[in-house]
């Protein structure tokens, strides 16, 4: 397999008022295309910076990333919108669903970027639905779902594109073992039977034993990789 | 469109705040189309064909100045002028002071001025033989259920007679009707006397009338011969103004109130209220999901489709509310004028109306919705994630 994400010398330094906080020092990293990697680290070592950079959400400072060949850093904020929206599916520790909205509804969302048909986006939701299991929960509102339900949706959110990479930012963070777990394993399937690269951020040892490879990060280093 | 449902849900999210503000966009567009009606109504007071053909003299002093009536000939007598008459606010009032009833003592040839006010030949002839007669509005007739062959008192608020009674009698002689509704709503509610009655009872008039209307032989000719009209009393005790019908009765109204004005001050109150109104609500309503909208931001939606779909929920808004509330005027409007017993004559809300209201909608739609909106287009989508 191939590289699909290519990072060199990245740095970033946030301004907070006059203080300037550097949260991440000169990191190199090379992730392969299909593979599943865990970041973790204590709070404020800068997983969820690294995070937000990989996936086109913020800007480095310093250093470049390259995304399956393309350097992201050198994208204009409408590009790279069109660039997440083409290359990358967001998973949250809260979910983030629009609470309005039915499940249905949520899993559409990224095709109304597309120029896909009515008919044809709600095919693909539904097909996306029925991949997280939640087929008969189409038309339910997030507050009518539990807390995993409400993660697989936004899987389901984050899939229905067919991205290449899916970012997960403390994915159980918000759920029971089992919930965490079913939640996982459905990242793994991901991973494994459809390809999907997957770079996800946790606090947790036993989330990260589902990831091929576990980064650390200390006050916004790589310290060690461990493969899983 | 495919954002339809976005938009719609965002705005339906805090469904009571929604409505509450709905309700108040509702009231303000009543408000405009119930107003713009009267402003309407106002503006189009004395346009007809027949009205562009008359002239109405006046003091130039004030309308409520009285003229020689000896000017009849004279104004007769000038190149142009195909029909003269004179008029004098009687001012009556039928049972109760507040009954006013728009009561005018005119001369027997008044109504050969007005083609536009049908009564049957034999009312108007024993209007001309009955010295006591009186012809009444249709309209007015109906409210106070009168009929040919009634007495009436009327109290004049200005006009004793000899013994110093303000109390007069008449007898109803014939129905006037109004052929044309819409601009001559106000014949219906006429009650005219004869002028030899009028004259020969008051000691107040003494040769005196109120105005001289004037019938053109060629409308084209109406500034010439309102000219030469005026300059038959050029520096005299009793200068005179003339007028087309219709500027005359904007000049008379306007001398009661400026009804456009009061009508723009009142929209501007209320609808720099409504900005504040919705424009608060929308700001709420943005704040509250700026966690949701960097979601958006996040799945790809661009910052200018972020800005538009605000401005899109706000337009909406106003859009919603502002139909709604002229709908309502429209189906309030007959009512109004039905229930006005015909005292006001409201247009119904006209397509300038609802052109103007929806231009209103959306510039308020646009303008409530830009501070909200270029906030989320500068949504940063890591703070926002972050709730910071």
């Amino acid at each position: 397999m191939g590289k699909l994400i290519e990072i060199r010398d990245l740095s970033k330094v946030y301004e907070r008022g006059r203080q300037k906080v550097e949260v991440l020092h000169h990191i190199d990293l090379d992730v392969d295309e299909g593979d599943f990697l865990a970041l973790m680290g204590p709070s404020g070592s800068g997983k969820t910076t690294l995070l937000n950079l990989i996936g086109g959400l913020d800007a480095p400072t310093a250093g470049s990333i390259s995304v399956g060949g393309q350097r992201i850093d050198q994208l204009g904020a409408g590009a790279l919108a069109k660039w997440r929206a083409a290359r990358v599916g967001f998973v949250f520790q809260f979910y983030n669903l629009m609470p309005m909205l039915s499940a249905q509804r949520n899993v559409e969302l990224p095709l109304l970027l597309t120029k896909l048909s009515s008919a044809e986006r709600k095919k693909r939701a539904a097909i996306a639905l029925q991949l997280v299991g939640l087929a008969d929960r189409a038309s339910h509102k997030p507050g009518e779902l539990s807390g995993g339900q409400q993660q697989r949706v936004s899987i389901a959110r984050a899939i229905v594109s067919d991205p290449t990479l899916l970012v997960c930012d403390e994915p159980t963070g918000d759920l029971d073992r089992q919930s965490a777990e079913e939640v996982l394993g459905l990242l793994r399937a991901l991973n494994r039977d459809h390809g999907k690269t997957v770079l996800m951020v946790t606090h947790d040892p036993k989330a990260a034993e589902y990831a091929n490879h576990t980064l650390h990060l200390d006050k916004g280093t790589l310290v060690e990789a461990v493969a899983a | 469109m495919k954002y339809m449902h976005l938009i719609w849900a965002a705005l339906f999210r805090r469904k009571t705040r929604t409505i509450l503000t709905l309700v108040s966009i509702i009231a303000a567009f009543l408000l405009f189309g119930l107003l713009d009606a009267v402003r309407t109504s106002f503006s189009q007071a004395g346009q007809s064909a027949n009205g562009a053909q008359r002239l109405q003299t006046s003091s130039k002093l004030s309308f409520i100045q009285t003229l020689p009536q000896s000017l009849e000939a004279q104004i007769g007598a000038v190149q142009g002028v195909k029909t003269v008459t004179y008029a004098n606010w009687f001012g009556g009032a039928y049972q109760d002071p507040h009954n006013q009833v728009f009561s005018f003592a005119v001369e027997p040839n008044y109504l050969d001025l007005y083609p536009e006010v049908a009564v049957s030949a034999a009312e108007r002839k024993a209007f001309d033989e009955t010295r006591t007669g009186a012809l009444v509005g249709e309209r007015l007739a109906q409210k106070y259920k009168w009929k040919v062959g009634d007495k009436i008192p009327l109290q004049s608020t200005i006009f004793p007679d000899k013994s110093g009674s303000k109390n007069w009698s008449f007898d109803v002689v014939g129905i006037l009707h109004s052929t044309d509704k819409k601009t001559g709503g106000f014949f219906d509610q006429m009650f005219l006397l004869n002028w030899k009655y009028f004259d020969e009872t008051t000691p107040y008039n003494r040769g005196q009338v109120g105005w001289y209307v004037t019938r053109v032989a060629d409308v084209n000719q109406a500034d010439r011969v309102a000219r030469a009209i005026d300059a038959i009393s050029a520096n005299s005790d009793h200068e005179t103004r003339t007028q087309t019908e219709q500027a005359a009765t904007a000049s008379w109204m306007k001398q009661l109130a400026d009804i456009g004005l009061i009508v723009g001050s009142i929209m501007g109150a209320v609808f720099f209220t409504l900005l504040l109104l919705s424009g608060n609500t929308m700001m709420q309503a943005v704040r509250e999901r700026t966690s949701e909208l960097a979601v958006l931001k996040t799945i790809g939606f661009s910052n200018v489709s972020v800005l538009a779909m605000v401005l899109a929920e706000s337009v909406l808004l106003l859009v919603i509310g502002g139909l709604l509330g002229l709908g309502i005027a429209s189906l309030l409007i007959p009512v109004v004028s039905a229930g006005s017993g015909g005292m006001l004559n409201l247009p119904t809300v006209g397509a300038d109306s609802w052109l103007l209201g929806i231009v209103l909608m959306v510039l308020i739609g646009l303008l409530v919705g830009s501070l909200p909106a270029w906030r989320a287009m500068r949504l940063n989508i890591v703070d926002a994630l972050a709730g910071r």
